[in-house]
Parts: C-alpha cells; sequence; structure tokens
C-alpha cells in the first residue's frame, strides 16, 4: 500500500494527513517519511489526521502521532484528529494521548 | 465407553483450533487479524469483541517482527483455540532473540524501538483488549505470548483506562 501524495494537503499552515483504512506498523513508516518531508515546509505549523477511512489502529498509530508532536511542538505547532470513529477516539483518550492530540470528533 | 466419555471430553474442551505459520514480515500483521478475525466469526462476537482481538493479535505479531526478528525475518506462529465456553485463547510465538527481562518488557512506554517511534505501549494495549496474557520467553530461543478472551462476558468499557500512559508535553512521561 503506497502512500499516494493526494493524501497530504497543505492547507494555512496545516498539515492535513489522510490516514489509510488501517494503521499498524506495516504502513507507519510511508506515513512517517512523507510527513516529515512536507513538515519541512516552512509553512506547516500544525497537523491534522483525519480519521475517516479509518477502522483499525493499533500502538503503532499513537507512535506516529507522538513522532510528529515531537516535531512540531517546538515551535509551537499542535497536532488534532478529525472524523475519528468511536472507538479510536476511546483508544486516544484511554491511552493517555489527550495530552498532545485534541480530537474534533 | 471409556473412551467414548475422554473423546465427548475432548470436543467439548477444544471445539476448535487452528495454526498458522508465516514469514515474520510486516504485511502479514494484517493477514494474522484478518484470519484471527474468521476464526473469531463463527462465535457470533460483538464488533468491539473482534476488533480487541485483532489489536491484541496485531501488536503481539508486530512484536515478533520488530523485535523478535529485528525485521530481519523469520517465521511467526499464531496458533488460536476456540473452547465450548466460548473462550479464545491465542499463542504469537517466534525463534528469534527473546527477551532478557519480561517484567521490564511488559512495562508502559518501555520500549527498545524509540528511534523507529514505538510507542512502547504494544504490551498495555495486549493487557487491556484481552482478559489475561502471559509471556514465556528466553534470550536466543525466543518469545511465546498466550492470550486468553472470553466472550459475551457482557459489555465492559471496551477500552479500559491505561493509566500509566500519561503523556507530558515533551511526548515522554
Amino acid at each position: 500500500m503506497e502512500k499516494k501524495m493526494e493524501e497530504y494537503a497543505i492547507i494555512d499552515n496545516y498539515l492535513c494527513i489522510r490516514m489509510p483504512e488501517e494503521v499498524d506498523h506495516h504502513g507507519a513508516s510511508a506515513i512517517r517519511e512523507c510527513a516529515d518531508r512536507l513538515i519541512l515546509d516552512d509553512k506547516v505549523k500544525n497537523i491534522v489526521f483525519d480519521f475517516e477511512d479509518t477502522t483499525f489502529m493499533d500502538s503503532s498509530g499513537l507512535g506516529i502521532i507522538i513522532g510528529r508532536y515531537r516535531k512540531i511542538s517546538c515551535f509551537g505547532g499542535k497536532v488534532y484528529a478529525v472524523n475519528a470513529s468511536e472507538r479510536i477516539s476511546r483508544l486516544l483518550k484511554a491511552s493517555g494521548m489527550s495530552a498532545i492530540i485534541e480530537n474534533l470528533a | 465407553m471409556e473412551k467414548e466419555c475422554i473423546k465427548k471430553e475432548m470436543t467439548q474442551g477444544i471445539e476448535n483450533e487452528i495454526c498458522m505459520e508465516f514469514d515474520a514480515i510486516s504485511e502479514n500483521e494484517g493477514l494474522a487479524r484478518v484470519v484471527i478475525a474468521a476464526f473469531l466469526s463463527r462465535i457470533d462476537p460483538t464488533v468491539d469483541e473482534i476488533e480487541d482481538v485483532k489489536t491484541a493479535v496485531s501488536e503481539a505479531v508486530t512484536n515478533a517482527v520488530i523485535h523478535g526478528y529485528g525485521e530481519g525475518g523469520g517465521r511467526v506462529v499464531m496458533r488460536a483455540r476456540l473452547s465450548g465456553e466460548k473462550e479464545l485463547a491465542v499463542d504469537i510465538s517466534d525463534r528469534g532473540v527473546g527477551i532478557a527481562d519480561v517484567e521490564q518488557a511488559m512495562q508502559p512506554l518501555f520500549t527498545t524501538g524509540a528511534a523507529n517511534e514505538r510507542s512502547g505501549m504494544g504490551f498495555s494495549f495486549m493487557e487491556a483488549f484481552m482478559d489475561r496474557i502471559e509471556v514465556e520467553s528466553s534470550v536466543g530461543e525466543g518469545t511465546c505470548v498466550h492470550m486468553w478472551k472470553r466472550f459475551g462476558a457482557g459489555q465492559e468499557e471496551s477500552v479500559p483506562i491505561l493509566q500509566a500512559a500519561v503523556w507530558n508535553r515533551s511526548g515522554r512521561v
């Protein structure tokens, strides 16, 4: 499952990442590499993870979020989740991620 | 007659069992999830119960791929048994490097994979989504994760709070 660039968009200073149907270790490195290349763009300050298509996520997803958070938080950026299903919202909350990602469900 | 009794007991004890061996590559994490979900379908689990088991299996297989074999390949075995009492037992085993200190490895947020942004939450997820887990490991021989879950046991909060995981602003505890 290759990541396509249309799954990433920069709107104002927000990098929007459309997350895949299944977020696991297998797809994690492609998302990381693609996102980090775009984060280097001067305009990007904040990141929005769009979970609209996502039906499965394991702890690899937390790794992706934490890693991107570390990259942008030192410049005052914020991380958001949108369109998260009830299960993914619960997972983010239960694993203590609410401290670093704001869920705009 | 005695023979018949034993046979009956056995079929009640283990209603169905599967065993699958596959290459320790990340692609097969998804395969293991699909297989375990299909295996469970006959006992009519809830969507949340299926997702719980898929998540736990995904964590265990990912651990075997990343940590057991250091992403260098090998073989992973998934064995699953369903008993008449709607209890699932799943074992995920590898013949990789093994874990020197299992207790430490199971601590929430402990990871040797920080450079690859592993969250250190794998075992915590397995513990949270299954009823019980046990880890057997010896250095140089490999690791086996045993997990159990009973189905239809009433609706608990499907994602228990993982209290140990509190991230501070730098993304670390």
